[in-house]
């Protein structure tokens, strides 16, 4: 070992009692996450592939039988592939976190002076860059197809930003599945057993009209409903308002409880 | 409040498993409590407690005067956590490790840039900053993992058996931040299996058994009580065994024990005897393949103070086992 230089007597402003804000420590374990996203590159290949991967399934396998013309399927299609992805991509962080939190690192964040929330919260921040990922492949992939929008750029700008809020607080649910189950895997398990249901029982792929009644009832009281209703029609027209009430009611709901959720099974979690 | 680490009656169970049974713990200012007992004794949860990871069922503790349960973040901004497999980020260079610990405790981007410059100095990691801590050898990962602890100039450090699977150099470099940063006042509780570390840095000892403390006091204090060093005989011919048996008592004045394959051993109080014993034996006429003077291990500190060996009848401690 090198020469052990002594402290100063005095403490300097490195070490502010009780930390940073809650805001600020966030934003340094989102960074770290990202950190670990820029080194390790193919933690994004499931975002950057899965729009693809779907657009091609659904708009070239199923667009013929569905609309009689594929490019007509693909019009209806971008806006609930748009929620699609997004919510599959929430579920990574359950996964993330469940093998994350089992190393000594977490002990290290639970030592320290700061807010309780903030690995979490970090977390959820840091997916940020797998949604915009996702989303920017998927846009770049079905305007190569010839989708356009018919709302302008910031209608459609909203619209992604909308979407990406809206998996923010979707992404909670996982948190929480993430915090409570022991094994990675079975949290994948659970995520695509809820996430399949809210999707294909949605506007996402269909009109719902074409539904057997009581499956319509479903659809119109999932949220992901309403969130590709509010998508479609800043991307495409139609009424946005009464939608977008309910995305953010639903986003809300998401919040209050599962962050408290999440937040009990992390303290429990030792 | 003398104590800087201050614990009474700490009680934790797991289910059925009673991690800590009513443990007392206590530290002045500046020196090094060493907690010394095998796997599953209880050491790392008495130090889960004590930082604040885990919340006792019955007893106090506290830090600085700081309750542990009560004002848990009042105590983690005085304390450093090294833990028992290096709790750094291996995703992350070294650097980023330090960085990303200033940050979360308020430092601005420069300041935190500036200590952790520092500390990969002080840790003689300087050149490693830049790599992803994935790429560090053993030594280097617990060093990181002190400087990380140290990021916040910690008056109290918690070092959970911080050489443990450190080759003999890398060891040494520990003992030896540990010694500089008790220099420069830091408290510092440490466990440990080894009863040579114990010996080499702290100032008081107490040793652990199935979550009670069986043990306090200097490393002379329980020395003394162990017997210092053991002589162990094993003659040529197992026939010879009671007449071994009787020149260990009489030179020593205490009972022998032998072991499956004829090795006696007593505890004796230097390695003068030696001599004795062997001139005795040697008057018996008796042929000695094996005689030896050896300092005691944790088994001797354990079976002296417990009756029991360190690896018997210990109840696995599930939380040790997984930390």
């Amino acid at each position: 070992m090198t020469t052990l230089t002594a402290p100063p007597a005095t403490r300097p402003a490195t070490t502010r009692p009780g930390g940073g804000s809650a805001l600020q420590q966030s934003l340094t374990l989102a960074w770290r996450n990202v950190v670990k996203i820029r080194h390790q590159p193919e933690a994004l290949m499931d975002v950057s592939l899965q729009p693809i991967v779907f657009t091609v399934l659904f708009v070239f396998v199923f667009g013929g039988a569905i609309s009689g013309d594929w490019h007509d399927y693909l019009t209806y299609l971008v806006p609930g592939i748009l929620a699609q992805t997004l919510l599959f991509a929430t579920g990574g962080i359950g996964t993330a976190l469940n093998n994350d939190i089992s190393k000594g690192v977490f002990d290290r964040f639970r030592s320290l002076p700061i807010a309780r929330s903030a690995p979490l919260v970090g977390a959820v921040l840091a997916d940020v860059v797998r949604y915009v990922t996702a989303v920017g492949v998927l846009l770049v992939f079905v305007s190569a197809l010839g989708f356009r929008t018919t709302e302008g750029l910031p209608a459609a700008a909203l619209a992604v930003l909308v979407a990406i809020a809206f998996a923010m607080c979707l992404s909670w649910v996982f948190v929480w599945i993430g915090l409570t189950v022991r094994s990675a895997g079975a949290v994948q398990g659970i995520g695509f057993l809820a996430m399949f249901p809210l999707v294909f029982g949605s506007n996402a792929l269909v009109d719902p009209a074409t539904l057997p009644g009581w499956l319509q009832a479903f659809t119109r009281n999932n949220p992901v409903t309403h969130l590709i209703e509010v998508v479609r029609g800043l991307l495409l027209g139609g009424p946005v308002a009464e939608p977008l009430a309910w995305t953010a009611g639903w986003a809300a709901l998401l919040l209050v409880v599962f962050v408290p959720l999440a937040m009990r099974a992390y303290r429990r979690r030792v | 409040m003398d104590n800087t680490i201050e614990a009474t009656g700490l009680e934790l169970s797991y289910g059925s498993t009673r991690a800590l049974a009513g443990v007392d713990l206590s530290a002045p200012a500046g020196t090094v409590l060493g907690v010394l007992g095998p796997n599953g004794a209880g050491k790392t949860t008495a130090v889960r407690v004590l930082a604040t990871l885990l919340r006792a069922d019955a007893g106090t503790a506290r830090i600085c005067g700081h309750d542990v349960a009560r004002e848990p973040q009042r105590v983690r901004e005085l304390i450093g956590l090294t833990g028992q497999y290096a709790s750094v980020d291996e995703d992350l260079t070294g650097r980023q490790n330090l960085v990303m610990i200033g940050r979360l405790l308020g430092a601005s981007r420069t300041d935190a840039h500036a200590r952790a410059t520092e500390l990969l100095a002080r840790f003689s990691l300087s050149d490693a900053g830049g790599r992803s801590a994935k790429t560090y050898s053993g030594g280097m990962r617990r060093r990181l993992d002190l400087a990380a602890s140290l990021v916040n100039r910690p008056r109290v450090l918690f070092l959970d058996e911080p050489t443990t699977g450190l080759d003999p150099r890398s060891r040494n470099e520990v003992w030896d931040t540990v010694r500089g940063l008790v220099d420069d006042g830091t408290t510092v509780l440490l466990t440990t299996q080894y009863l040579e570390e114990a010996d080499e840095l702290a100032d008081d000892i107490v040793v652990f058994d199935e979550g009670t403390v069986v043990a306090r006091g200097t490393s002379d204090e329980l020395k003394l009580r162990t017997g210092a060093r053991t002589l162990t005989v094993r003659p040529r011919d197992r026939a010879d065994q009671p007449v071994v048996l009787q020149v260990l008592e009489q030179v020593t004045g205490a009972v022998p024990t032998t072991d499956s394959r004829g090795t006696s051993s007593v505890p004796v109080p230097s390695e003068t005897l030696l001599g004795t014993v062997l001139d005795r034996l040697t008057v018996a006429g008796v042929a000695v393949s094996e005689l030896a003077v050896r300092l005691p291990s944790l088994d001797d500190v354990f079976f002296a103070l417990t009756g029991h060996a360190a690896e018997q009848g210990v109840p696995t401690d599930p939380q040790e086992a997984l930390a």
